[in-house]
Order: structure tokens, then C-alpha cells, then sequence
């Protein structure tokens, strides 16, 4: 099969001749009502968040969860508290979690594309037993992998330094194995062959001509990764203990559970609630403007096995 | 000669005159293929053969207080075998996985066919807002759920407490677990729905317009067309499932922070293994424990394999 993007294009052509009409005819009201009240679950949790960072931690105890107090709208007090609290520690964390992304993200994109194009696109001895060792390697639990990295990045000096997130997140599976479905896919062997008769090298061939039908599949792979350290937490949990050095997800929960144990009187729940909205919003930003790349992406890698 | 060479040979007929030139470039085209997979593999090996290793060796080990540490064989496999607590957290895993993740699916399913029927209206508003928790980390998930299950400010018990019931207590003991499978639900059933949806455009319009000369309405073509499509993807989504679920970790170990007296240390095997790791400082026990669960996904994942391959061989 090919990848999603041309097939999706295929199925929209016929449906402009269907008249305006005869598509709105087709709608369910019912079915709609159905699906509105489910996607009421999936928002309403983050209206709840958005709502909530306009309070106070006495409006937060005090008003009703849904209810915006517009007399008491704290919404700017809180976030230049939450940019302002603990010497802007908040600001620190945000550019380390974009630092780990970016660098995670491009590395692994850089190794993923090579390899797949290599898997996908030559012969060579221990290929299959190299490949299968790699999909099996999905399965392995991440504590029973990060537990001996710690180890190990202890005896070399760089557990709680940046290397140590982003050395074991350079490495995607998921990511080659995506490449190589695409590569197969997207590459076209009589193109290489052409290539290579009129003389060009394998490196010149891939940079050249292999690169930019890769794109798209390169973009994909970026995003997953990206989002996968974006969003982890467990990885920099277990290895850095510089809150300078934290990412959002940890400073976060550390700030929670300085709010759960209530040490003392500070404003902290509200710092909390506000510092998540911040946190949540790049990345909701760039969903929802990346959307196709998720879809194309996913379906090349879901459609072929 | 060349016709019945011709007869013999399987390959298309186009690889011929590549094949006449000879295995010596065929051979340095292989050699290229090094070129490109080396310096993942290079990483690979670092990051997670190098561990890998380095955590089975040390499982064969012991730290006594007296006597330093001393091989042990498989003793340490042996006392995973019979710790309560590790087995408590593997059949708490269990239990999660056969509720949490069918229920997941199914509603990835049943939203993708519903987008996918082009009866909504607003289906894209509806396809991005099924998908956007995904973009909320799992840590801040887990925060946010925290307080709308909590007691003190939750909406959840404050519209109970406004309607004069007693809301139930989502952070006690018996509500964690599915308080957890909620969070999780919330979390990926939108990315689950676009790899279904995506599947479901790349079904071919021909497969669509015979289906409509046959007379089938748009119930048998879920059933006859789309279901079937979707089967693939089903089966590689509840593989990431059932590894995602015996991993769990986030959600638990935020939880704690909320309620310390219901998750205790070894909640999930995840849990347990960091705990005995970095509490206990037992790293030895830890690192059987983590192959211990390995294998407990590997088996079950092999094991759902096998049952979802053989269903699909007699239909």
C-alpha cells in the first residue's frame, strides 16, 4: 500500500462531484449529539485546567471548578508567579525540556532515516537477525532499562548532566522501524539503480535524492520523538537530581508534591495548576498544526504489518 | 537453454541483467548498507545491549552486609518467583490490561468509525479534540486528574456536594486502580482513533462504490469493510497496549504524591523495581525483578500473538 497522504488524496477527489447537498443530507444528528457529549470528556478536564490557573488558591477552594470568577481573575498574578517563583526556576525548565527535545529529536531522526534507508534499501549479511533484535528491543521494560543506564552513566560521571537524557533517548526503535516501512515504500529502486549508473555514490545518492523523498517520513519521526521526550518523565526522574537541570514534568511534580505536603502557607496549588496550562500549551499548538504529518505517519507504519 | 532458464528462474524478469553483472556489486551495494545502519546500531548498542547486559550480569549477584557481594546464580529469580508483592503488582497490571485496554480500543474504534462515516458534523473538531490529551505529558495528566478526583477542590465532588449525594472517594483504595485506568483511557484513546482513522482512509474508494452496487448499507460496510481493515492495526495497538500497561509508571508514582497510604511501593512492577533500586539500594534484586517483567510481557504479548494470528487463520 502506499502511504496515507497519497490514498487520502485519491478518496477526497470524488467527493467534491457529490453535491453540497447530498453530503449534508447524509449527517446524523443523533450520531453527532453522541460523539459531542464524548468529546465533552476528552475537553472538559482541560477547561477545568484553564479555568482553575485564573484563581487564587482561596478561589480555588471556594468557587465551584467551572465557574470563571471574573471580580477575581488571577490568571496574569499567576503566571508571573509561576515565571517569578524560585529564582524563574519554571523558565529554566521550560528551555531544558525544548533543549532535550530539539537534540533527542534531531539525533534520533538523523539515525533513524539513515537506518531505515539502509534496512530498507540493501542486502547485507546479519541484516534480518539485526533488524529483529531492534522490534524485540520494543518490549524491553523502560525501568529495566534505566536502572543499569544509571549504573553505568554513574561510572562514567554523567548520571545528572543533560547527556544522560539524551544519550538513551537518541535511540527510537519505533522511529526505524517507521523509516524502514516508509523507505521501502517511498523510494523507488529503478531510481538508485539509475543513479548508480550514472555514477553517483551511496552517500551522494542518499543525500540527494533519497533525503527528500524521505521528508515527510523524517518529519513524522521527529514529531514521536520529540513528543516522547517532551513528555517523559520517568527517564530524567530517575536521573537528575539538579533541579536546574529538570525538565517541566519533574519540576512540576516536585512543586505538586511541596503543595500536597503542605509546607506552609504559599500560594503553591495555584502555581501548580498554572505552570501545567503553560506546559501543555506548546505542544497542543503544534498538534494541532502538525496533524497530517501524525496521520500519514502512523498509518504507514500501521497499514503495513 | 535461455527459455528454460527463463522458466526457472522465480524472480522477475527485470532482475536478470542486474543479476548477469556479477555478485561483486552486488556485494559493495551490501557493504553501503553497513554504511547507513552503523551508526544506529553503534547507539543501540550503547543504550540498550550495554545496559541490557550489564543489568543480567549483576542479577546474578548478591550484596551481602557481610561478605560484600558474592554470584548467586539464579537465586534472585527464585525469590522474584515467590515475592508476594511482585506477583500482587503483576496481577494488578493484569487486571488493568484486561478492563482498561478493550475499553480503550473499542472507543478508538467506535470514534474512527464514526468520523470516518462522514455523518458528523464537525468531524474535524471532533477528530482534534479526541486526539489533544495526547499532547498533555502523562506527569501532567496525572497532576491535573489528581485534583479533579481529589476532595478538597474537585469539581467531582463539588457538583455531588451540590446535588446533596456523597461523592465517592476516586483516591481511596478501591477506586485507584480504574481512578488510574481513567487517566490512561483519557490519555491515548485519541491516538489509537487516528491510527484507525488513518487506516480507514487508505481503504480504496472501488472497495466503497462495489459495496454501494451490492446494496449495503452503512452497517454492513463497518462490519464487512472497515473491521476487517482495522484488524492489522488492532493487533499491533494492543501489542504497544499490553507493554505500555506492565510498564506503568507515571501515573502511579504521581498519584503517590496524593495518596501516599493507597499506592504503596510496589503498586506496579515499575514501582517496586525503582523502590528496591534507589530506596533499597538493592540493585541486584532489582535488575532480576526488571527481566522478571520483561519476560512477563514477553510471554504475554507472544501469547496474544498467538491466539489473535490463529482467530484470524479460521475466519
Amino acid at each position: 500500500m502506499r502511504p496515507a497522504a497519497t490514498m487520502s488524496a485519491q478518496r477526497a477527489a470524488p467527493t467534491v462531484r457529490i453535491n453540497l447537498l447530498a453530503v449534508l443530507r447524509r449527517r446524523s444528528v443523533p450520531l453527532t449529539i453522541a460523539m459531542f457529549v464524548c468529546v465533552a470528556y476528552f475537553l472538559l478536564p482541560l477547561l477545568w485546567l484553564v479555568i482553575a490557573s485564573t484563581k487564587s488558591d482561596s478561589g480555588l477552594f471556594n468557587t465551584f471548578g467551572y465557574s470563571v470568577q471574573t471580580r477575581d481573575f488571577q490568571l496574569w498574578h499567576n503566571v508571573r508567579q509561576v515565571f517569578s517563583y524560585g529564582d524563574g526556576q519554571f523558565v529554566r525548565w521550560l528551555v531544558n525540556t525544548v533543549f532535550y527535545a530539539v537534540a533527542s529529536a534531531g539525533g534520533a531522526a538523523v539515525l533513524a532515516t539513515a537506518g531505515g534507508y539502509g534496512f530498507a534499501k540493501f542486502d547485507f549479511v546479519g541484516k534480518r537477525a539485526a533488524f529483529a533484535v531492534v522490534v524485540v528491543s520494543i518490549m524491553v521494560p523502560g525501568i529495566a532499562l534505566t536502572i543499569p543506564s544509571y549504573l553505568l552513566f554513574a561510572k562514567l560521571g554523567i548520571v545528572n548532566t543533560p547527556l544522560s537524557i539524551i544519550l538513551p533517548s537518541l535511540v527510537s526503535p519505533f522511529g526505524i522501524y517507521l523509516m524502514r516501512v516508509y523507505a521501502a515504500d517511498a523510494i523507488d529502486d529503478s531510481l538508485l539503480e539509475a543513479a548508480r549508473i550514472d555514477g553517483a555514490g551511496e552517500v551522494r545518492i542518499f543525500f540527494q535524492i533519497a533525503l527528500r523523498l524521505l521528508a515527510p517520513g523524517v518529519v513524522t519521526v521527529v514529531l514521536f520523538t520529540l513528543v516522547a521526550t517532551w513528555n517523559n518523565y520517568f527517564l530524567p526522574f530517575i536521573m537528575l537530581n539538579d533541579p536546574s537541570l529538570f525538565p517541566v514534568t519533574v519540576g512540576l511534580a516536585q512543586w505538586n508534591a511541596q503543595a500536597s505536603g503542605g509546607g506552609g502557607a504559599e500560594a503553591v496549588f495555584s502555581l501548580v495548576i498554572t505552570g501545567s496550562l503553560i506546559s501543555v500549551l506548546p505542544l497542543a499548538v503544534a498538534f494541532l498544526l502538525l496533524q497530517r504529518y501524525w496521520q500519514s505517519g502512523l498509518s504507514a507504519g500501521s497499514v503495513k504489518t | 537453454m535461455a527459455s528454460s532458464a527463463d522458466t526457472l528462474v522465480t524472480a522477475p524478469p527485470a532482475a536478470l541483467p542486474r543479476r548477469r553483472k556479477g555478485p561483486r556489486r552486488k556485494a559493495r551495494r551490501g557493504r553501503a548498507g553497513y554504511l547507513f545502519v552503523a551508526p544506529f546500531l553503534l547507539f543501540f548498542a550503547a543504550a540498550f545491549i550495554a545496559p541490557l547486559a550489564y543489568a543480567a550480569y549483576t542479577s546474578l549477584f548478591r550484596t551481602r552486609l557481610v561478605g560484600g557481594t558474592v554470584f548467586a546464580g539464579l537465586q534472585n529469580y527464585r525469590e522474584v518467583l515467590h515475592d508476594q508483592a511482585f506477583r500482587d503488582g503483576v496481577l494488578r497490571m493484569a487486571r488493568f490490561l484486561v478492563t482498561q485496554v478493550p475499553i480503550m480500543l473499542v472507543l478508538a474504534v467506535a470514534f474512527a468509525l464514526a468520523i470516518d462515516s462522514g455523518r458528523l458534523w464537525g468531524p474535524r473538531f471532533v477528530r482534534l479534540s479526541i486526539f489533544l490529551p495526547y499532547a498533555v505529558p502523562s506527569a501532567v495528566a496525572a497532576l491535573m486528574w489528581g485534583y479533579l478526583y481529589g476532595p478538597s477542590f474537585g469539581p467531582i465532588t463539588q457538583l455531588a456536594d451540590n446535588l446533596g449525594v456523597t461523592a465517592p472517594n476516586l483516591l481511596s483504595g478501591g477506586w485507584m486502580l480504574p481512578s488510574i485506568a481513567n487517566i490512561v483511557t483519557w490519555e491515548f484513546v485519541g491516538y489509537n482513533m487516528i491510527i484507525f482513522y488513518a487506516v480507514l482512509r487508505a481503504i480504496p474508494a472501488e472497495l466503497y462504490e462495489a459495496a454501494a452496487v451490492d446494496g449495503a448499507g452503512p452497517v454492513r460496510v463497518a462490519v464487512h469493510i472497515k473491521l476487517p481493515a482495522l484488524r492489522p492495526a488492532l493487533g499491533l495497538t494492543a501489542i504497544f497496549s499490553i507493554i505500555g500497561t506492565f510498564q506503568l509508571f507515571t501515573e502511579p508514582s504521581i498519584m503517590h504524591t496524593v495518596a501516599p497510604n493507597v499506592i504503596n511501593r510496589s503498586y506496579t512492577p515499575s514501582l517496586y523495581a525503582y523502590n528496591l533500586a534507589f530506596t533499597d539500594q538493592r540493585l541486584n534484586y532489582a535488575a532480576a525483578l526488571s527481566f522478571a517483567m520483561g519476560a512477563v510481557i514477553v510471554i504475554v504479548t507472544a501469547a496474544f500473538v498467538l491466539v489473535f494470528s490463529r482467530r484470524r487463520a479460521r475466519s
